[in-house]
């Protein structure tokens, strides 16, 4: 029982509110609250990763009800990491929207944080049922930030957003209430004790109710044949609300690491590794499908999620092939993937503020203002994204093509990543030329009237793409960590008697 | 009373994806509705189905009936309604900015009036009109 578990959920849950009522029209106030539970969230998430660090796996019980019966918190290294990696993201997306962001709709802030409780809960959480609780949590702010700014395209985008989401929730309570009827247990460590024993007239139930979960994580995770809806969201999204949403798809590739190592792993008997021949072609097909859409794109937002949906692909193709290293691959690719698109989708955004009606389509226009500054950004990001040296999408990849090579599927994977990088460079390179390059000689200029101050904004990518720097210069001590991570997730009977103690029988 | 359950659930599922299917919000939002119900009476089924019998512990009684499907239903049911209330909000919100209630994006607006609707520099913008429809026009 540790105390500490339970505070990234409850500051935010704490502070909405408090901004939603009390302050809901001082925005000043608003601001220094929400920024303060940020950083706030950010030292508690070091202190976790810190907890975390030495391999012990915490528990924290809700009301102190004893593990399958009550709702447990876990924290392991896995949860810790991607604490910290929502943490950084969120202070550094809030710092971007104080330009002025956040007062072009009300209560964005509360939202803010409501969304980053839903996030920190679903990392957090050893129960699916409070999993998919924690869903909604994340989903009902998302639609709240997805629709901030308002206008009637961004308001359609929201409606279609909402609607997959709620078919989603749909099959998730389906999914939950099949696993349950056979195995009579919500908890995620009690699942992965009985799963081996379910009989066999029961098995298609169970499989079925996995299956299905399966597919939910994969709309979250924006996998084909569920990834329609991410182009329409991201790219019509206000530019912070879309940086914040590029760690909304790893949710769902968290959900899908946790429980199909988890209670489908090894120990599942006739169930084992349920995901793996499912997960593999889809996020095949992901990333090729994701990076043809980065070359077809005809504005620079829409290209970047298109990015995200290609990114998604690598990450999950690492995921599915179930093995230590690469799962290890794949957590650094995770922390990359989500630092570079949700530093291009803010340099998107302040592109798209500078181009007056021009807004972010790739096409020639006259020259804008800071045109320099933010090309060469976008060429840093685009470099990021694409997985080119010298950044960190390019250790990402090497690691994932590194650990697919004696999988029986690495002729596939080597061939989609690899051309699908190259695809991905002429997209980006297509898109840099007629944005920056040939729009350089156009004469004239093009003026926005008022312009929002750039000095956060500027500051919020700049330390994304630090980041970014930061995760290729530390990459030696953080694949260590990755590789601990993913020795942590592959003896799942650690985190079984983390959570059931250690009485449970094998 | 299995079949009846069964095929209510089977029955209303069907008419809620039918529904969802459909180009209009209003169809959209009953389906996700009917949905909402067939999961609730699903969730409900999988604590087995036992009349009569109390949830909770009682001298007396024979026999239980699963106590936490009714748990997670009531947890569903205080969910899909928020949800519905937000879905309704939104498609009425998109129908009076957009004056259509197509859900389908291309259905929305004007090609042109697209990527300046919603763009923070739209209030701003310096650009003639017919820029904007030629600028905008690539965005979709």
């Amino acid at each position: 029982m540790n105390h500490w578990l339970i505070l990234p959920i409850l500051v935010p849950a704490l502070i909405a509110p408090l901004i939603a009522l009390a302050m809901r029209y001082d925005i000043v106030l608003a601001r220094v609250f929400s920024v303060a539970s940020s950083v706030l969230l950010l030292v508690l998430s070091v202190i976790l990763l810190v907890l975390a660090g030495d391999g012990d796996i915490l528990t924290y019980s809700l009301g102190n009800w004893a593990a399958p019966f009550g709702i447990v918190l876990v924290l392991d290294r896995l949860s810790a990491m991607l604490l910290v990696l929502t943490a950084v993201l969120g202070l550094l997306v809030l710092l971007y929207s104080l330009n002025g962001w956040d007062k072009r709709g009300r209560h964005f802030h509360p939202i803010f944080q409501f969304q980053l409780m839903g996030i920190n809960g679903a990392f957090l959480t050893g129960d699916f049922f409070n999993l998919f609780v924690f869903f909604e949590v994340l989903l009902i702010a998302s639609y709240g930030l997805m629709v901030h700014g308002g206008g009637a395209e961004r308001v359609k985008a929201g409606v279609q957003y909402v609607i997959v989401n709620l078919v989603g929730s749909s099959v998730f309570l389906i999914a939950v209430g099949l696993i349950y009827s056979v195995t009579g247990t919500l908890n995620m460590a009690d699942l992965a004790s009985r799963v081996a024993e379910v009989p066999p007239a029961d098995q298609a139930l169970l499989r079925t109710g996995a299956l299905l979960l399966l597919l939910v994580f994969a709309i979250k995770a924006a996998l084909v044949p569920v990834q329609f809806w991410l182009p329409g969201t991201y790219a019509n999204a206000a530019a912070p609300v879309a940086a914040l949403f590029a760690i909304m798809t790893k949710v769902g590739a968290y959900s899908i690491i946790r429980m199909y190592t988890l209670a489908f792993g090894d120990k599942a008997g006739d169930l084992a590794w349920l995901a793996a021949p499912w997960l593999l072609p889809a996020a095949l097909v992901t990333l090729v499908l994701g990076m043809l859409g980065v070359l077809a794109s005809r504005a620079l937002a829409q290209m970047v999620s298109f990015a995200v949906i290609g990114s998604m692909g690598t990450l999950l193709v690492a995921v599915s092939l179930f093995t230590p290293g690469a799962m290890s691959a794949a957590l650094f690719y995770l922390l990359h993937s989500t630092l570079a698109a949700a530093a291009l989708f803010l340099i998107v955004g302040l592109i798209a503020e500078r181009r007056a009606d021009r807004v972010d389509a790739i096409v020639v226009a006259p020259r804008f203002a800071q045109m320099g500054l933010l090309a060469s950004l976008f060429f840093l990001g685009a470099i990021a994204i694409t997985g080119m040296p010298p950044l960190s999408g390019f250790v990402g990849k090497l690691l994932i093509l590194d650990n697919a090579r004696h999988s029986i599927a690495a002729v596939w994977v080597w061939s989609a990543i690899l051309i699908t990088s190259l695809i991905a460079i002429v997209g980006f390179a297509r898109a840099g030329s007629t944005v920056f390059w040939k729009s350089g000689s156009v004469e004239g200029m093009l003026r926005v009237r008022r312009l929002m101050p750039s000095a956060l904004p500027l500051v919020a990518v700049g330390f994304l793409m630090a980041g970014t720097v930061m995760l290729t210069v530390f990459a030696g001590p953080l694949t260590q960590y990755m590789d601990e991570t993913a020795m942590q997730i592959f003896t799942p009977s650690l985190y079984i008697e983390a959570v059931l103690g250690p009485g449970w029988r094998e | 009373m299995e079949f009846i359950v069964a095929s209510a659930i089977g029955v209303m599922m069907a008419a809620g994806v039918y529904l969802v299917l459909r180009a209009r919000t209003f169809p959209v939002v009953l389906g996700l509705s009917l949905m909402t119900y067939a999961v609730n009476v699903f969730l409900f089924a999988t604590g087995r189905l036992a009349v009569n019998l109390p949830p909770v512990i009682s001298a007396e009684a024979t026999g239980y009936t699963d106590p936490l499907p009714q748990a997670l239903v009531l947890t569903a049911i205080v969910i899909s309604f928020g949800m519905t209330a937000v879905i309704v909000v939104m498609a009425l919100r998109s129908y009076l900015e957009s004056g259509t209630d197509h859900v389908d994006l291309d259905h929305a607006t004007h090609a042109g009036d697209v990527a300046s609707s919603d763009n923070p520099a739209r209030a701003t913008a310096t650009g003639t009109d017919r820029e904007r429809a030629t600028g905008g026009g690539n965005r979709s």
